[in-house]
């Protein structure tokens, strides 16, 4: 319910003087980030194919996970420019992941706990 | 009990329509096709959804005349099957969804704010069209041999034990859905990007807040089902597999994803309708709202624990004991917001000075008969009994009372509140309360009983049933008829109150609202001026003052 | 319309807030920032309902590859990691191209932006392209779900190069027989992608024209950014998809 409250108060202080016209400047990132964010994803890619070659067990999955999370967060924060964006922009990227973590989270919990006690 | 009233009309002698206003401002089917204007799309929802009430609620009559007597002699029952079914999926996914956030708030979002339109005119129109496809795609599913798995299209018998049109009707649904996802969306950023100065979060109106909290469960909930779908398509057209138990899939998964966006929805259904309660309720009891902010954020709470519980729809279907047991607690919790939101209505009308419109008696009505459809899911929502009871007509009583006790209510109660404003026009009052009365008198003769039969063990979905279990059946079809009188008066005299009802002003009911500020019907941009909101929501201390300036200023 | 002045009311005091109407504004909002601001929300908006979309496959995937492990093993050594990679590759350059294109525009370069989004233009047709390839050779070898579904890499891997090259042994039939799930979580999720791709390139194609006529150097290019969220998020998925279809368990077994 949190992530619900948080805009409320942001957007209470902007409003004495212009409505609700959140008007941060334009934030252009410049092409060296670009640049530099795209040479980490290639070496993320590489990582993530050489890392499954390699035993490690229960890691495998989890390091390929951890790889795909970070460069699609290298992705979200600069290509799409949410590390330069409002605060309600953050939000709603955290609303999303939070349903999605929802839907993933208790569907799974059915599944886990269906075989309990019958082994 | 006061017999006062405080419908303040303007001299009719004098009174006029005003000359310009987004009705007349420009002429020709064209101009309402190609709108942009937010009131002339919510006219189109309104017509749209009206028709496709209708149609349902012929179904339904069909569906009573049916369970009239024992044996199924009306029709086959694979017709019942397709009649209860095309019932629920027009009656759910092209009325109830959209049934208030389309009409009334789109038309009334925007001018509650003070904003001059939604934020994106071109996707809010969009958005009538894809409703209207995915209408015209439902009809057609029906007129050649409709669809018999149920609303839920619950698999393996959605995909492989029916040979009915489950690929249009899903379609119909997707498309339907893609309308409500843009209808949510456009709500969000509107009532985060366009309010007017001095509108902050607390200042807006509850119905506001309201159709906030749905619009949450619009656009992260829809999509789910939109998937659920488009698989269930798959596995019908080339058997991929992902829900058939023989290649190893699981029918339980399109139940949880099915039931994600499902449940919700139901959240969908109902919480604008609480929006419109919560306008009516102050209005017509000259009281600013008991518990604003817990009134308010009670909507969000909803909006938020609605994505928790879905699992409560699947207690017998297989589902593991113990997240029986966390689903069933959880679903507890929704029942927490919705009492906050009762009490505080019931607290509103304390001492206030209580006038009783026709909006007033639909509001009435919904409180009597939601609180009765809310505490019977806590019956469903308890694993224990609601093994004994899903399946039955207890099931059917209690959402009918949640979805036409309540929604349908508070819908009709929206109506007659704003019917002024959108048209500038009254209706007759005597007969609108009479049809409230009547609307709720057929209503607890049709579903009332439904409740003691579903008690006694009858199932739902069967055309036929047990002798012993006729007489209240006949009863809740004699409801039934009663209940459709109470559906058919509001569209005569509200057609009829368009040509000849009496000229309603600016602010009819002496409300708050900023819509109740502009005129009747409003202009195209909504108001001459951009307002500036300098005073809380409810506050009728501000609106005597403004009505002594401006006595001041003409005298 | 679009260039009359505003007038607010502050009280009773009318101050007319000369805000200099562009072209491009719509006449519903106060300000141009307001305007990009709401289009951008809903951007956003739209993208949760895709991560929602994305999401119940997903959930899908998570609860057979628990159920069916050895299977979706085998069925992922089906899957060329030489054509995955290379359209990781692709996908991820084409999305460094649309990011350098949201900068041309912001810098208002205009024959620049047409170059990075012919270029992601045709990324993402080569993406495609390749991701053709492997479904031809998916069709061919019957993988595809559904009626004519062949088991025979799975029973006897010795005699489907694939399967012999990652060293697989002979499955069980009952556990064979549930690749066919992981193929039908192949083709649905690569599919919706690739739909999403289709989608993407499509409106690229309308942008090319708009940009070559200067449509978004003038200082207004909240669509090409818009897009380029889309168009990120899509390359976002694809991040994902990769290492859960393509690379699950590819050591010796």
């Amino acid at each position: 319910m949190s992530q619900h409250h948080e805009p409320v108060e942001a957007r209470m202080n902007d409003h004495d003087s212009q409505g609700n016209l959140e008007e941060h400047e334009h934030h252009i990132v410049s092409p060296v980030v670009y640049l530099i964010i795209f040479a980490a994803l290639l070496v993320g890619t590489a990582l993530t194919v050489f890392a499954s070659y390699l035993e490690l067990g229960i890691l495998n999955p989890i390091l390929a996970i951890a790889i795909a999370v970070v460069k699609a967060t290298l992705v979200v924060l600069f290509f799409m420019h949410v590390k330069y964006s409002s605060k309600l922009t953050k939000l709603t990227v955290g609303a999303g992941m939070f349903t999605f973590l929802i839907l993933i989270g208790m569907t799974l919990s059915d599944y886990i706990s269906r075989a309990w006690g019958r082994w | 009990m006061s017999t006062d009233t405080i419908v303040s009309l303007p001299d009719q002698s004098t009174a006029r329509i005003p000359k310009v206003n987004f009705l007349n401002k420009e002429n020709g089917l064209l101009s309402w096709l190609l709108t942009g204007d937010h009131k002339r799309i919510a006219i189109l929802y309104l017509i749209s959804i009206t028709f496709f009430f209708f149609i349902g609620g012929a179904l339904a009559g069909l569906i009573r005349l049916e369970l009239l007597t024992p044996q199924s002699d009306l029709m086959a029952t694979d017709t019942y099957n397709k009649v209860f079914t095309m019932h629920g999926v027009i009656m759910i996914f092209f009325f109830l969804v959209p049934s208030v956030p389309a009409t009334l708030g789109n038309f009334l979002i925007p001018l509650m704010l003070g904003a001059k339109d939604l934020a994106l005119p071109k996707v809010n129109l969009l958005s009538w069209y894809l409703y209207m496809a995915g209408g015209i795609l439902a009809l057609y599913t029906m007129i050649t041999g409709g669809v018999d798995t149920g609303w839920t299209f619950t698999t393996p018998l959605s995909t492989h034990y029916v040979n009915t049109n489950v690929l249009t009707t899903g379609l119909a649904v997707f498309v339907a859905g893609f309308s409500s996802i843009f209808t949510g969306l456009n709500f969000i950023v509107t009532i985060h990007k366009m309010r007017a100065p001095g509108m902050t979060w607390f200042r807006m109106p509850l119905f506001v807040w309201a159709h906030y909290a749905a619009s949450i469960l619009m656009v992260l909930g829809t999509p789910v089902l939109a998937i659920a779908i488009v698989l269930v398509a798959l596995e019908r057209t080339i058997g991929i597999g992902v829900f058939d138990p023989t290649k190893g899939g699981d029918p339980l998964l399109f139940q949880h994803l099915f039931w994600f966006y499902s449940h919700p929805a139901v959240y969908i259904m109902i919480l604008p309708g609480m929006g419109v309660i919560s306008e009516t309720i102050s209005t017509f009891s000259r009281k600013r709202v008991f518990g604003y902010t817990a009134v308010a954020f009670s909507s969000v709470a909803i909006a938020v624990f609605g994505f928790f519980v879905w699992a409560h729809h699947m207690f017998i279907m297989g589902i593991s004991n113990y997240s029986m047991l966390v689903f069933s607690l959880l679903t507890m919790l929704v029942a927490v917001p919705s009492a906050i939101k009762i009490f505080n209505w019931a607290f509103t009308l304390y001492k206030g000075s209580i006038t009783f419109e026709t909006p007033m008696l639909y509001t009435f009505g919904f409180m009597g008969l939601f609180t009765i459809g809310g505490l019977t899911g806590v019956f469903l929502g308890t694993s224990g009994t609601d093994i004994h009871l899903t399946e039955t007509y207890f099931i059917v009583a209690h959402f009918h009372f949640v979805m036409v006790g309540g929604m349908l209510m508070a819908f009709l109660a929206g109506i007659h509140f704003w019917w002024p404003k959108m048209t500038g026009r009254m209706y007759p009052e005597k007969i609108s309360q009479l049809a409230a009365v009547v609307t709720f008198i057929g209503f607890n003769l049709t579903f009332f009983p439904q409740f003691i039969l579903g008690t006694l063990g009858m199932p739902r979905r069967y055309a036929s049933y047990p002798p012993e279990f006729q007489i209240l059946n006949v009863f809740s079809t004699a409801g039934a008829t009663i209940l459709g009188v109470g559906y058919l008066l509001p569209v005569l005299y509200l057609t009829w109150s368009l040509k000849y009802g009496a000229i309603a002003g600016n602010n009819p009911w002496q409300a708050t609202g900023l819509e109740w500020q502009t005129q009747s019907p409003p202009l195209t941009e909504n108001f001459l001026v951009t307002p500036i909101m300098d005073h809380e929501a409810y506050d009728y201390e501000w609106l005597d003052g403004q009505k002594q300036k401006e006595v001041a200023s003409v005298g | 319309m679009s260039d009359s002045p505003v007038l607010v009311h502050h009280g009773e005091v009318e101050i007319a807030h000369e805000h200099p109407h562009l072209p491009y504004q719509r006449h519903h909002f106060e300000t141009m920032a307001q305007q990009n601001d709401a289009t951008n929300f809903a951007m956003w908006l739209f993208l949760l309902t895709e991560i929602m979309f994305f999401g119940g496959l997903f959930t899908a995937y998570l609860i057979y590859r628990n159920w069916y492990y050895p299977a979706f093993v085998a069925g992922s050594h089906q899957l060329n990691v030489i054509w995955g990679g290379i359209n990781t590759l692709v996908l991820i350059t084409s999305s460094f191209t649309m990011a350098m294109g949201v900068w041309c525009a912001e810098t208002r370069r205009q024959s620049q932006l047409v170059l990075c989004l012919v270029l992601t233009f045709i990324l993402g047709l080569g993406f495609l392209g390749i991701k053709t390839i492997e479904y031809k050779e998916k069709i061919e070898k019957h993988h595809v779900p559904g009626f004519h579904y062949s088991l025979q890499s799975f029973l006897n891997p010795d005699s489907d190069k694939e399967a012999k090259a990652a060293g697989d042994k002979p499955m069980a039939l009952d556990m064979a027989r549930h690749t066919e799930v992981y193929f039908s979580l192949y083709f649905a999720m690569t599919g919706m992608h690739a739909l999403h791709m289709i989608i993407g390139i499509g409106i690229l194609g309308f942008m090319i024209l708009r940009a070559r006529a200067g449509g978004y150097t003038t200082g207004h290019i909240t669509f090409v950014e818009n897009f380029g969220l889309y168009w990120h998020f899509v390359d976002i998925v694809w991040i994902f998809l990769f290492p859960l279809l393509y690379l699950i368990s590819r050591h010796a077994q």
